[in-house]
């Protein structure tokens, strides 16, 4: 489908409603990266120490956490690194819930311009993925920082990394596609979302390493990894901190298990792409 | 498409599903599965079929509710048609329900740049744009302000300044004319007569007859989402009065003389007419003698120091001649309900040889006065005389001539 803001002058072509995507990364990516630019200015609007706050914020929730769990509750005694365990984990589970929950809202945040201008309707959740992944890179330098401090041995599987950490970025998007859309018909669909994304807080080891489960009984150690996310945060700590953390693998007990968290992975992204391409085009009108 | 045309549509139809008890809620859905199906189908448009030429300006009328909105979302492709086809050629700037979508929680700038973006420039040509559009929307001092300070005449100032700079090929307006104070509109024409003379193709939805006449080639009049007439912009113009102030039950029957009075039921014009030099009502007035335009007022209901104006137009529906009693203090008074009253304005006959038609109107005092009553096209004239040079008006002249200088007499040769 065709935009009708970014045919060439002499261009003949027909005009289908609103396109969810673009034949057209290009525009797609400027329209997307206008939006996130003024969505991130918007948010420290105000503010005296503006974007530290996303530094900031994940960083004191890190040391509450920290203190609470490692030095109280005693979770991080004889793990690896703990504090890296934690950090990192936090870091992506952060990012999947500001995404989705951002995405979420998305469409009917933007409805000025939705109800007005017929741009393919990707670019407004792809907008918030933005932000995220910048939110993201600006927390990385903090875990680089918590590396160094805590002398981790570098690996070579450090150039792994980036790997889950994509994946987390691509299920999130697929995620976001599916609520955004759901949430133009459904508005209740939020709150359900808000106490999911709870839920999946601590269905996740993030505050507690695998090992600790694992020690506790296999069989919740596998059901823990049916969960994409946590799969690809074990795979994460795994690669980052090397064999002393039990990989995905390790936690779920076989390779066959992981083919469920696969099978999710897949069905949340084809999902919510279908889902979005179907309700995008009629999202004007139900807003 | 052939060539020449920037729009085709054909059989283009649009219904929304309006739920009776709208769905919004899982819980609804889970406990009520089967309430909130019985949906009221509403028909906002159907059939528009119609061809749009390069570089024509193309008027939308209709009254509130006639689907015009709809078609112009169609087109700008924020809805997506159930049944047709749309084809277009060229890039596409909507101006929708007074804008361009802009974020309240922005500043005009930020607004500026993502709407300049969506509507197909590169970030770099809106950069490049940014000053021209402020200076346009003569908001300079505002650039930095969030746009929810903005009066609403602001914002639209400033988003008619945005589509004007984008370089659209084909511009959807809706309902913008109507807003602004008069300065900002008459740069608003201005703004629209250069589109047009560079080429572009303009759609604008309006209510306002006079704008439909003084701009559109063509129009085209909806209504109850059904296309009732599409031509020239004049006739659909007063399909459109009619059918918005006589509510006939099928518009094509109306006769095209004389359009019914409207009003408030204040007043009604039992008759308007034409009297020459010594008084006599006439149909043919000779140019040059002096002649009076007369309304005679019945009134309903007691009107204290009402305005009576006439209009008259010539043939291609220019409004040649406005005048109001408005100005003229020693013409007002008040009137009682059963007074009947005779209003005339006499003048020199200056206008070119052809036919005129006469409007009259009873309004309020005070500038754009509510019409107590008003009645299009009354009674037609014919100005006789022998010569015509083509304009409007045939002011007194006189032609003199000198000879500066003989052939062959000229200095240096």
């Amino acid at each position: 489908m065709t935009d009708p803001a970014a045919v060439a002058h002499d261009e003949a072509y027909r005009i289908e409603g609103p396109a969810p995507t673009l034949s057209e990364p290009r525009r797609v990516w400027q329209l997307a990266r206008v939006l996130a630019a003024t969505d991130w200015k918007v948010r420290f609007f105000g503010s005296a120490l503006g974007y530290v706050w996303s530094l900031l914020r994940p960083l004191l929730l890190f040391g509450i956490l920290y203190l609470v769990f490692s030095e109280i509750v005693g979770l991080g005694d004889e793990v690896v690194a703990y504090p890296i365990q934690l950090l990192s984990a936090m870091m992506l589970y952060f990012f999947f819930s500001e995404v989705t929950g951002g995405a979420l809202t998305s469409l009917v945040d933007r409805q000025s311009l939705v109800r007005k201008i017929g741009f393919p309707r990707m670019v407004v959740p792809l907008s918030v993925g933005m932000i995220g992944v910048l939110n993201l890179a600006l927390n990385a330098l903090v875990l680089v920082v918590f590396v160094a401090l805590q002398q981790v041995e570098p690996r070579w599987t450090w150039l792994l990394v980036p790997i889950p950490v994509a994946l987390v970025a691509l299920f999130a998007l697929g995620a976001g596609l599916m609520l955004s859309a759901l949430y133009v018909r459904f508005r209740d669909v939020r709150p359900v979302w808000d106490v999911a994304t709870q839920a999946l807080f601590y269905a996740t080891p993030i505050l507690y390493p695998a090992e600790r489960i694992i020690d506790e009984s296999q069989t919740l150690a596998s059901l823990a990894m049916v969960n994409p996310l946590a799969a690809l945060i074990q795979t994460t700590r795994h690669w980052l901190l090397g064999p002393g953390v039990p990989s995905a693998v390790e936690t779920a007990g076989s390779w066959g298990f992981l083919l469920i968290p696969a099978a999710i992975f897949v069905a949340v992204i084809a999902g919510g792409f279908w889902l979005f391409e179907r309700t995008a085009p009629v999202a004007a009108e139900q807003l | 498409m052939p060539p020449d045309l920037a729009l085709r549509a054909s059989g283009v139809s649009k219904a929304f599903q309006l739920p009776q008890e709208r769905v919004h809620t899982l819980k609804e859905r889970v406990l009520h599965p089967t309430r909130g199906r019985t949906y009221e189908r509403l028909q906002a448009l159907g059939d528009a079929t119609f061809d749009i030429p390069r570089g024509e300006f193309f008027g939308i009328v209709g009254r509130n509710g006639s689907g015009k909105s709809t078609l112009m979302k169609c087109l700008a492709g924020v809805y997506r048609a159930d049944g047709g086809e749309i084809y277009a050629r060229g890039r596409i700037a909507p101006f929708i329900e007074l804008g361009v979508g802009f974020n309240p929680e922005l500043t005009a700038r930020d607004n500026v740049m993502i709407n300049a973006v969506m509507l197909g420039l590169t970030r770099q040509q809106a950069l490049e744009r940014y000053d021209d559009i402020i200076a346009f929307a003569e908001l300079e001092e505002f650039q930095d302000l969030v746009l929810k300070n903005y009066s609403s005449g602001m914002q639209v100032r400033l988003a008619f300044a945005v589509m004007v700079h984008v370089d659209a090929d084909i511009l959807l307006i809706d309902e913008v004319l109507a807003v602004g104070d008069a300065a900002f509109q008459q740069k608003c024409h201005d703004a629209l007569n250069a589109a047009r003379e560079a080429g572009r193709t303009i759609l604008l939805v309006t209510h306002d007859m006079d704008q439909v006449e003084r701009f559109c080639d063509r129009a085209m009049l909806l209504d109850h989402g059904t296309m009732v007439a599409i031509g020239p912009a004049r006739e659909v113009a007063r399909k459109y009065m009619q059918l918005n102030f006589a509510s006939p039950e099928d518009v094509e029957t109306v006769p095209e003389l004389p359009a019914g009075t409207v009003g408030d039921g204040t007043a009604t014009i039992v008759d308007a007419w034409y009297q020459d030099a010594i008084g006599t009502r006439s149909g043919a007035l000779p140019q040059g003698e002096s002649c009076a335009l007369v309304m005679r007022v019945q009134f309903d209901a007691p009107a204290e120091k009402p305005a009576f104006g006439f209009t008259l137009r010539d043939d291609s529906r220019r409004r040649v001649l406005s005048v109001t009693s408005e100005w003229d203090e020693t013409q007002a008074a008040d009137y009682e309900a059963g007074d009947l009253v005779d209003v005339w304005v006499s003048f020199d006959n200056w206008f070119t040889p052809g036919r005129y038609f006469l409007s009259a109107h009873v309004t309020r005092p005070g500038g754009n006065g509510d019409a107590l009553a008003m009645r299009e096209d009354v009674s037609s004239m014919i100005v006789t005389g022998a010569r015509s040079g083509g304009g409007v008006v045939d002011v007194p002249h006189a032609f003199g001539h000198r000879l500066a200088a003989r052939a062959g007499e000229r200095i240096g040769t």
